[in-house]
């Protein structure tokens, strides 16, 4: 066995795949390979990541005590902007389909690459040229509007470069539509003769509502920032009542697709869960139509509550109820993706590999998270916890306890799919139960905080808030340790790792039966589906078999 | 702030906190006992269905169909329950009593302007009697804030050019932290102060300190004068233009053929915009007093017209 892996990489490094197919720069540049782009989105999206985290560890350093003191007040500002716009814009939206989905759709379908190879890195540069937009306006002096940008602070009152933010922000929303586009048509058109809807991995059926959200809401992100701009450049009267405007238009514009982004970051982390779940437990999905008609209808409501954004905003009493009743029923489809996950775990024969990890700490935490948003859906409760750390930590469960997990167990699963190599489990293990334990010391506290009162945004505050947050900004240290761990081991791994084969986890899906890495067409032979998806019945049976006949 | 021992229970303070305060802790138990129900489940079967373990695996694949509809059918009467419940309360919220004491709060970047209705003016702090309901009327004059009031349990967005109203009942006297809970710039951490709650004695000494300004009308009814608004809207005026006499909480037909109620945002909006809504039978002439007047002084002013419709009601 020892002798069989040692030998391995020698047979390994000369088999031609996409990794080795050209070795330029140009040829990284120019590619239109979906795989090679798949990374190029991930080493810039990694990048934005630890910019919008060094604002974030800052923030949680000033609020170790009540009266601050390690940046001003008009620095603070500017950080939580740069964390929230870098950390939506730059990372969360972008995560899972530009970087696994790039890299997934085409091997999963079974296609050779997406519809649009070229259009596809197209999108790359649009991301590049709006991220270097965002980055541009943050070292020129940075934006203190927050990430939300609302009117008319940011089109009349905020000083900063606000416009090269909203330019930035603007420019990278292209580069979302033409991705989702292709996604879609990809998707339509490209499956593999037999791999019908239903036979779809449900990573699929996620990444096609995500795409469908990015190409109807994101034009509807670039339309308000166009606005606002017009406002702020020509004093065009849209939102601000000096003018004639109405502020509140611009916050119905701006949820209309904010909200739904939350969907965007979401619901491809509920893909990769629906992979990672059936795999490691030896099961096939439980009720795989009804999480495909959950992520369907979570895309479609997700579309309909954005007023939920607006209960203290003066909105009317009766929307604000629409909006309420609308949002408790959008957390069905939510509750039914976690029950048939736990099923799924039924008599099934359970190991507890990294991804797997990776994948209860989403259920964990995504649950805590979509729950804690029944509070802020329930009017008068949202009355006394809008803006505050409640909301904060609300969603950061979803956000980061939910999609981040789910990124990080995606980029575990298909690791050794993407590179050939194996990282080191222990270690992986480690920073896995890390982030995990990191995350919650981090923002449970913050629930406790915005019910006793505290607003958000405040770079000081009163005293009797200090004990929690001294405990969360202890708590994010230990998030970031768990953060920087991932990126050395994966890091060594693409040197020294060992050689991962086709098919480490024994998972079934298309993507498993090509060569790892693949090579540049994907497939040696254009594969045919014959079965249905998370056939791991049938494949433990003849485990077992064969075991029985090695016995 | 007041009572540290009650941790992380924030103060009661107002007679919409314990309402509030049940449907949370309610929700936190439901949201609870869901939350413990997957994690042991999770954990179940992840001991007794380990790989290798013995547990029988027979069936393992039952019938998704009545799981799917029990778990998506079973949350909704919870759900729509608190729903309503929470709807409820937000409704009663949303609706002032008749007869609360009217105060006005003025919002601009980073201060709290409060006038009481007797003249009498503050800055980032608002004094009051416990157990009468206060109604707050709040504008901006720049950007949107929020008036938070954590012990009372209730906020409110304070707009540019829009009115906004708040209320509440103060039950326990104290002093309660105000916060701007809306992000408005430079100084929003520190745009807050304090609220006053007091006994009605100590009210009662707290009014008779200093001398007693002008009330709120007696003012507005100064700028009327100053701003020349007497020189049209009065019965010996020789330009055509409505009496204001009596007109506050009627109705008023305009141009357009539309009925309006005459409430404090129209009368601002025809001080501010007089072309945006005409009062029939009138010709547009009223000049805008767009940037000059206070948002103080409109406050003022409304207040005066208010103040002429109880007179007027008087007279037969």
């Amino acid at each position: 066995m020892n002798t069989e892996t040692r030998e391995l990489p020698m047979t390994l490094e000369p088999r031609a795949n996409y990794l080795n197919d050209g070795h330029s720069i140009r040829s990284w540049l120019l590619t239109t390979d979906h795989k090679r782009i798949g990374l190029l989105y991930m080493v810039s999206i990694t990048l934005f990541f630890f910019v919008g985290g060094a604002a974030a560890a800052m923030m949680r350093l000033e609020l170790l005590r009540p009266q601050g003191g390690l940046v001003t007040s008009a620095l603070y500002n500017k950080l939580f902007t740069m964390h929230g716009v870098i950390m939506v814009w730059f990372f969360l939206i972008p995560s899972i389909p530009t970087v696994l989905g790039n890299f997934l759709v085409p091997l999963m379908i079974g296609a050779r690459d997406v519809a649009f190879p070229r259009l596809n890195l197209v999108s790359w540069y649009l991301f590049i040229a709006g991220g270097a937009s965002a980055l541009w306006a943050i070292i020129a002096g940075g934006v203190d509007t927050g990430w939300t940008f609302y009117t008319p602070y940011s089109s009349t009152y905020a000083n900063g470069h606000v416009l090269a933010m909203a330019a930035g922000i603007f420019i990278a929303g292209f580069g979302s539509i033409a991705t989702g586009l292709n996604f879609i048509v990809t998707i339509h058109k490209m499956r593999a003769p037999g791999l019908t809807w239903f036979r779809l991995p449900l990573f699929i059926w996620t990444i096609y509502t995500t795409s469908l959200i990015l190409v109807l809401a994101t034009p509807v992100l670039a339309i308000t920032l166009t606005l606002m701009a017009l406002e702020r450049l020509f004093g065009v009267g849209i939102f601000n009542p000096a003018m004639g405007g109405d502020p509140l238009l611009f916050q119905h514009l701006f949820w209309f697709y904010s909200h739904p982004a939350v969907y965007i970051m979401i619901l491809p982390s509920m893909g990769v869960v629906s992979e990672l779940i059936p795999c490691f437990s030896r099961k096939s999905i439980f009720g795989y139509n009804f999480i495909a008609y959950a992520t369907i209808s979570i895309g479609v409501f997700g579309f309909l509550v954005w007023g939920h954004h607006m209960f203290v905003s003066s909105q009317s009493v009766y929307a604000g109820m629409i909006f309420s009743i609308l949002s408790f029923l959008v957390s069905i489809p939510s509750a039914i993706k976690v029950f048939n996950w736990t099923a799924t775990l039924y008599k099934g024969s359970i190991t507890f590999q990294t991804p797997m990890l990776y994948a209860f700490g989403f259920i964990g935490l995504f649950t805590i998270g979509g729950l804690t948003g029944l509070f802020l859906a329930a009017l008068a409760v949202d009355v006394h916890l809008h803006d505050t750390y409640f909301v904060i930590a609300h969603f950061h469960y979803i956000m980061v306890g939910g999609a981040v997990m789910g990124y990080l167990g995606g980029l575990h699963f298909w690791w050794p799919k993407i590179t050939g190599r194996l990282y080191c489990e222990w270690l992986a293990k480690l920073a896995a139960v890390t982030i995990f334990a990191g995350f919650n010391l981090t923002f449970f506290p913050q629930f406790i905080l915005g019910f006793m009162g505290m607003p958000r945004r405040y770079p000081v505050y009163a005293p009797e808030f200090q004990v929690l947050n001294v405990l969360s900004t202890a708590g994010a240290s230990i998030l970031a340790i768990g953060y920087l761990l991932p990126l050395a081991y994966l890091l060594w791994s693409l040197r020294y790792g060992k050689p991962a084969g086709a098919n480490p986890w024994k998972a079934t899906g298309l993507e498993w039966k090509t060569s790892s890495p693949p090579p540049r067409d994907n497939f040696a032979n254009a594969p045919v589906v014959t079965e249905e998806p998370y056939n791991y019945d049938a494949q433990a049976a003849e485990l077992s078999l064969e075991e029985n006949s090695h016995a | 702030m007041n009572n540290p021992s009650s941790f992380p229970f924030p103060e009661q303070a107002s007679n919409l906190a314990p309402g509030v305060d049940w449907i949370f802790y309610t929700l936190t138990a439901l949201c609870g006992a869901m939350t413990l129900l997957v994690v042991a489940l999770i954990t179940l079967f992840c001991v007794r269905y380990r790989r290798g373990s013995r547990a029988s695996r027979a069936n393992a694949n039952p019938r998704s169909l009545p799981w799917e509809v029990g778990w998506t059918l079973l949350p909704l009467p919870i759900f729509l329950a608190i729903f309503f419940w929470a709807a409820k309360t937000y409704f009663r919220m949303s609706r002032p009593p008749k007869g609360a004491m009217e105060i006005n709060v003025v919002a601009k970047q980073w201060m709290w302007k409060i006038q009481h209705s007797d003249g009498r003016r503050e800055i980032n702090e608002l004094h009051i009697p416990v157990g009468r309901a206060v109604k707050l009327v709040m504008i901006s004059q720049d950007v949107i804030h929020d008036f938070y009031v954590p012990a009372f349990r209730t906020k409110q967005d304070v707009l540019p050019g829009r009115y906004t109203t708040e209320w509440f009942t103060p039950t326990k006297p104290g002093k309660y932290h105000l916060f701007c809970a809306q992000y408005c710039g430079l100084d929003h951490a520190i745009m807050g102060g304090w609220i006053y709650v007091m006994m009605p004695a100590d009210y009662a000494q707290w009014l008779a300190q200093g001398q007693p300004p002008d009330s709120l009308a007696a003012r507005g009814e100064r700028v009327f004068y100053t701003l020349g608004c007497s020189g049209c809207h009065a019965a010996n005026s020789k330009i055509r233009a409505p009496l204001l006499d009596g007109i506050y909480g009627k109705p008023a037909p305009l141009s357009d053929g539309t009925i309006v109620t005459v409430d404090d945002q129209y009368l601002r909006d025809s001080i501010l915009l007089p072309n945006k809504q005409i009062a029939a039978g009138y010709e547009p002439v009223m000049p805008t007093f767009q940037n000059r007047i206070s948002e103080e002084d409109l406050t003022a002013v409304i207040a005066y017209l208010k103040s002429l419709g109880s007179v007027e009601r008087n007279d037969p």
